[in-house]
């Protein structure tokens, strides 16, 4: 099994869907939040995925076509 | 007992050992080095510190490497610029500029972070380091590498400008051109940090890193006859640089070597890479990330690691974010060097647009002792200011054509 950390933000018309609740069920993935801060306008989150490297993948480009950014937790590491 | 404690989380506080970890495994935040300033405070006087190399070195009792220096030991102590004549057309008794666009060996800031960071990483016992860039991180990277007798690898964007690419070549690491987007780079490059044992300077290693920047905090407060100035202009990339010159000066202060610091903290964004401004500018406490489109390449980091932390340590200061067009960062580039003779990249333009609009909307007075920060050379982005330079005068190769020309007879 594989694991990935990685800092999710939702702008502020994906704010009312439950995309990890999605995620969990479209990919056979574990997420699992460790940090947030969701408001009505806008929100991140710190997000381990746990499953099949292959599955990980999967499941991250499911985030991003849902509308929710997805970055490595250290976010911009390219200075 | 050492001056290192450990790690520490900025977020929750959980403590973990002085190795080659990053992030916090209970909430994800990031991890900073933890001192015993109680230590540091027995050992360093102002006497001790000036009796140390001339570089940033001379601080290593403030720095995370257990031994001494072995990589980039000229790097820093840069010179300290009285800017009178850029003072008198902004505004400003007493300006000066804190002139890193002649560190070494690579001409920008980038070459204090990179020394500790690999002085760390040979203590670590790494015999590889990488970096992730597109300009002055991946040139330091490489060149120290090369110093220090260490594998290196740099990942770039794979339409890099060749002479960026060119660069880095000079000093033979091995540089990776990764065909995708910015996003597919900077993806990629956190999996290899998991990956192998590398010492990935921003990634693994960037507790240490980081804490290179205080460096300049510690060079400002010394050479202005050891006290901090009341207003700093800082450039803001990913926030790190901003946060850490604050904390060197908070730390000179709580060992004694200067007194009341009330530094007010401003930073300075291009408009088309701004999200900590943004964020200052509504109130958030939270970034956005953002798409990048400005030609201030270096500070072009849409989605910021320590931005939250940046726009904490401007609030806290009482210092304001501001951001400047590209055309105020051009116009900046050429008001600095035309009134102090200093070249500087495109970050430098921001700093200097953002200084003015400060000083112009009162939020800086006159009076105050004021240090701008300017990270990076300007032969390495030519290109931002090709357009809008003058053209040479031709004259035919006679003294009357010369004295004609010039309405000088």
């Amino acid at each position: 099994m594989a694991s990935r950390k990685v800092h999710i933000t939702f702008p502020e018309d994906r704010i009312k869907d439950p995309v990890i609740y999605q995620i969990g069920h479209e990919y056979k993935v574990v997420t699992n939040i460790r940090r947030a801060d969701v408001t009505e306008k806008t929100g991140w989150m710190d997000v381990e995925l746990v499953g099949e490297a292959g599955e990980i993948e999967r499941a991250i480009a499911g985030l991003k076509y849902k509308g929710v950014m997805v970055d490595p937790i250290e976010r911009n590491i390219i200075e | 007992m050492g001056k290192i404690l450990g790690l520490k989380c900025r977020e929750c506080g959980k403590a973990y050992p002085a190795e080659p970890l990053h992030v916090c495994e209970f909430c994800f935040g990031p991890l900073e080095v933890d001192y015993d300033y109680e230590a540091i405070a027995s050992r360093v006087s102002r006497e001790t510190i000036s009796q140390g190399p001339k570089s940033l070195w001379r601080y290593i009792d403030f720095l995370p490497v257990e031994k001494e220096a072995t990589v980039g030991i000229h790097g820093g102590f840069t010179p300290m610029i009285r800017a009178h004549r850029l003072g008198q057309v902004l505004g400003l008794d007493n300006l000066y500029l804190k002139n890193d666009t002649v560190n070494h060996p690579t001409l920008s800031f980038k070459d204090r972070v990179v020394a500790v960071a690999l002085t760390r990483a040979k203590e670590f016992g790494f015999d590889t380091v990488a970096c992730a860039s597109t300009g002055n991180l991946a040139n330091s990277v490489s060149a120290h590498a090369a110093q220090a007798g260490l594998k290196c690898f740099v990942f770039i964007p794979s339409d890099l400008e060749s002479a960026k690419v060119l660069g880095n070549l000079i000093y033979h690491p091995t540089v990776v051109a990764v065909e995708g987007t910015y996003d597919d780079v900077n993806r990629l490059c956190s999996e290899i940090a998991g990956e192998y044992r590398w010492a990935f300077v921003n990634i693994n290693i960037r507790p240490y890193y980081a804490e290179g920047s205080k460096t300049l905090a510690y060079e400002t407060a010394e050479q202005l006859g050891w006290r901090a100035p009341d207003q700093v202009v800082v450039p803001i990339a990913s926030g790190s640089l901003l946060t850490k010159i604050w904390k060197g000066l908070k730390e000179f202060e709580r060992v004694g070597l200067i007194h009341g610091v009330r530094t007010k903290v401003n930073g300075a964004q291009a408009a088309g890479c701004s999200p900590v401004a943004t964020a200052f500018a509504e109130g958030r406490d939270f970034i956005k990330p953002v798409k990048p489109k400005t030609l201030a390449k270096s500070l072009a980091i849409g989605n910021p690691a320590d931005g939250v932390y940046a726009l904490q340590t401007a609030r806290e200061t009482q210092g304001l974010i501001e951001m400047v067009t590209d055309d105020e960062i051009v116009a900046g580039i050429h008001l600095l060097a035309q009134t102090e003779g200093v070249f500087a990249e495109t970050a430098g333009g921001v700093t200097i647009a953002v200084l003015k609009k400060l000083v112009a909307r009162g939020a800086i007075p006159r009076e105050d002792v004021t240090v701008a920060y300017i990270t990076g050379n300007g032969l390495k982005t030519q290109e931002a200011v090709a357009g809008s330079l003058g053209e040479a005068v031709y004259i035919e190769p006679s003294l009357e054509k010369f004295q004609r020309r010039f309405k000088l007879k």
